[in-house]
């Protein structure tokens, strides 16, 4: 089921949370709706479920309009970011519920109903904790109900809250694995809502990045990594170093730091430096003259994080370094060193 | 690491006060009440007991509970709904109105009904055209003791559902359950305790209602009085022991209530642990 969002808007009392806003979701693509908090993100899933109503716009799935249709009878799959599992109820009636709320008429028979839940419960590995309740549960098994129960009706559209938010780094990762899978499996087309870029990368065929109840950009995650749109979409998707300076001479020069540039036209006074962008060394060269002050070293993971001070930043700088690198150059905290920029971005400023 | 209060002389004194006071102002008046009323022995007591005017007493007070109960009951489910689940202007304002009754004293509530459906009220002169009178009749002691004890229920309400959330609720829409569906299957059972625990302090205050009835009743023997007002009828008429008679029925019936309460309360407490 496809999903199309055209020109919606939605406003609370005074606060705009959502500018006129369009986007096209296909059949069986999984989409990440990624933004920091009060971006709208979730207020546009809260539209897309029914369980907000837009002030402008329309929603459709596929050819039929949903606008004003009740959630009740959007028949989507909805996550919530707590889960809002029903804490009164088994995990057995938990998800047996969408099944046992139908009308009469298209009401499965009991048996009926405790072989597709026994089955979903099977498919999430949680047939052995069908009797408990859901506080007996730990909080990634939690999850696993919650997805079991939206999923026992069958929806075409699987709508997800910040599906992972409140869960720790190893169970997170492994249930974002899980997703795929059943997303694959089962065929639904998904939505979800997350603040956290690498999830949304990992997780989407593509992302819609937004901000201030506005779409950024809307990419795959690899061209979105690569070319983004502008100065928010480059600053949201990683750690970013900020270099502010005036053009004199072919350089932008900031106090005794300078980085040799032509002047440029989008953005005269600021270029913008991933931190694996930058190499530390002994001596500068003709391409820059960055002195720094080693801060903090935290030697965790593929890389070595190095934190960067100097008088002539605004805010410390981050460099991700190799081992080899690190082995080579053993910075201790209090060491001083030049940094050569390997490449930088430019973006025009922001609107205010 | 030693607190305010941990020595051995603190704890003890503290606890001897508290012990001292409880006696004093609970317990020795309350053992006064069932003194009292079997001071002549048992048989004087069962005669007061089992006379007409005390049993149309007992009538007139379990009617007027068994009214207003379902009444509040309603009242206070659909007054909770409102004001957790929806957004709307003035929401705040009811939210304080609900304390009205609380911060009101019964006697000026009772005044209140008495102006405004008395013969000659506002509302009460139109009644009375039809040939209805609800003051001075058992329907106005009915009526004030609903106002008396409408925020019970909501009041135990609105703060559970409030920090419950309306996220449940959501889910069942979301999974296509209707209105009542989503109440008896969701709401309901997430608030069963808090109505329970609210019913019963709408049946204690019912039962128990002086002020607000005493002013609208009228004291019509074997008609318009209830327990509360039979206990101070007969003491003014000198009959120290039927007064306490009934007084002591009184108490025995808030002993109940408070016996049921602290058993839901453990109960919930027992069922917290365990989830």
């Amino acid at each position: 089921m496809s999903i199309t969002v055209s020109d919606v808007s939605r406003r609370f009392g005074s606060t705009t949370a959502l500018h006129p806003l369009s986007l096209e979701i296909k059949k069986g693509e999984m989409v990440g709706l990624l933004g920091p908090s009060g971006s709208g993100k979730t207020t546009l899933l809260r539209i897309i479920a029914g369980l907000e109503a837009p002030d402008s716009g329309s929603i459709h799935f596929g050819d039929r309009d949903v606008t004003r249709v009740h959630v009740r009878k959007r028949r989507v799959g909805f996550v919530f970011q707590h889960y809002a599992l029903f804490r009164h109820m088994s995990v057995f009636e938990n998800v047996a519920f969408g099944l046992r709320a139908r009308p009469a008429g298209e009401r499965p028979s009991n048996a009926d109903i405790r072989d597709r839940v026994q089955h979903l419960l099977e498919r999430v590995r949680l047939d052995e904790l069908s009797k408990r309740l859901p506080a007996q549960l730990s909080g990634g098994q939690q999850q696993r109900v919650a997805l079991a129960r939206a999923l026992a009706v069958e929806p075409e559209v699987l709508l997800l809250d910040e599906p992972f938010g409140a869960l720790d780094a190893r169970v997170r990762l492994e249930l974002r694995r899980w997703l795929r899978h059943l997303h694959e499996e089962f065929g639904f087309t998904s939505v979800f809502v997350t603040h956290d870029q690498e999830e949304a990368l990992e997780l989407s065929d593509r992302v819609v990045v937004m901000s201030n109840g506005r779409i950024e950009q809307i990419d795959t995650p690899q061209a979105l990594y690569r070319a983004p749109a502008n100065r928010f979409v480059f600053s949201f998707l990683g750690e970013t170093n900020r270099f502010g300076g005036d053009h004199q001479n072919g350089r932008l020069q900031q106090g005794e730091a300078w980085i040799a540039m032509a002047r440029s036209d989008i953005a005269p006074n600021e270029v913008l430096l991933r931190p694996h962008e930058l190499m530390l060394t002994t001596a500068p060269d003709e391409r820059a003259h960055l002195p720094v002050r080693v801060d903090a070293v935290s030697p965790v993971g593929s890389d070595v994080r190095v934190e960067l001070t100097a008088d002539w930043m605004d805010t410390p700088w981050l460099a991700s370094i190799t081992h080899h690198d690190f082995d080579r150059l053993q910075p201790q905290r209090g060491d001083r060193f030049y940094v050569v920029p390997s490449r930088w971005h430019q973006f025009a400023p922001e609107m205010a | 690491m030693k607190r305010i209060g941990d020595g051995a002389a603190t704890r003890i004194g503290l606890i001897a006060l508290a012990v001292i006071l409880t006696t004093l102002f609970l317990v020795i008046p309350l053992a006064g009440i069932f003194y009292q009323a079997f001071a002549e022995g048992m048989a004087p007591f069962w005669q007061n007991l089992t006379s007409t005017f005390t049993r149309e007493a007992i009538g007139l007070t379990l009617l007027i509970a068994l009214l207003t109960v379902p009444v509040n009951l309603i009242f206070g489910i659909f007054l909770a709904w409102l004001v957790t689940r929806f957004a709307f202007p003035g929401r705040r304002i009811l939210q304080t109105l609900i304390d009205i009754p609380f911060a009101v004293s019964p006697v000026v509530a009772g005044l209140l009904y008495l102006l405004l459906y008395g013969r000659t009220g506002w509302l009460g002169s139109l009644l009375s055209e039809q040939d209805v009178q609800l003051m001075f009749s058992w329907p106005g002691m009915v009526l004030v003791t609903v106002f008396v004890t409408c925020p019970f229920v909501a009041r135990e309400l609105i703060p559970l559902m409030q920090a419950q959330g309306s996220a449940e609720e959501e889910a069942g829409v979301t999974l296509g359950a209707g209105g009542w569906t989503l109440f008896r299957r969701i709401t309901l059972p997430n608030i069963r305790w808090a109505l329970v625990y609210g019913v019963i302090l709408t049946n204690a205050r019912a039962i128990g209602e002086f002020g607000a009835v005493s002013v609208v009743s009228g004291s019509i023997r074997g008609e318009t009085i209830n327990l509360p007002l039979q206990v101070e009828l007969l003491y003014q008429d000198y009959n120290t022991v039927g007064a306490f008679t009934s007084a002591a029925l009184l108490a025995a019936l808030a002993i109940v209530t408070l016996m049921i309460k602290a058993v839901l309360e453990w109960h919930t407490h027992r069922r917290e642990k365990t989830a």
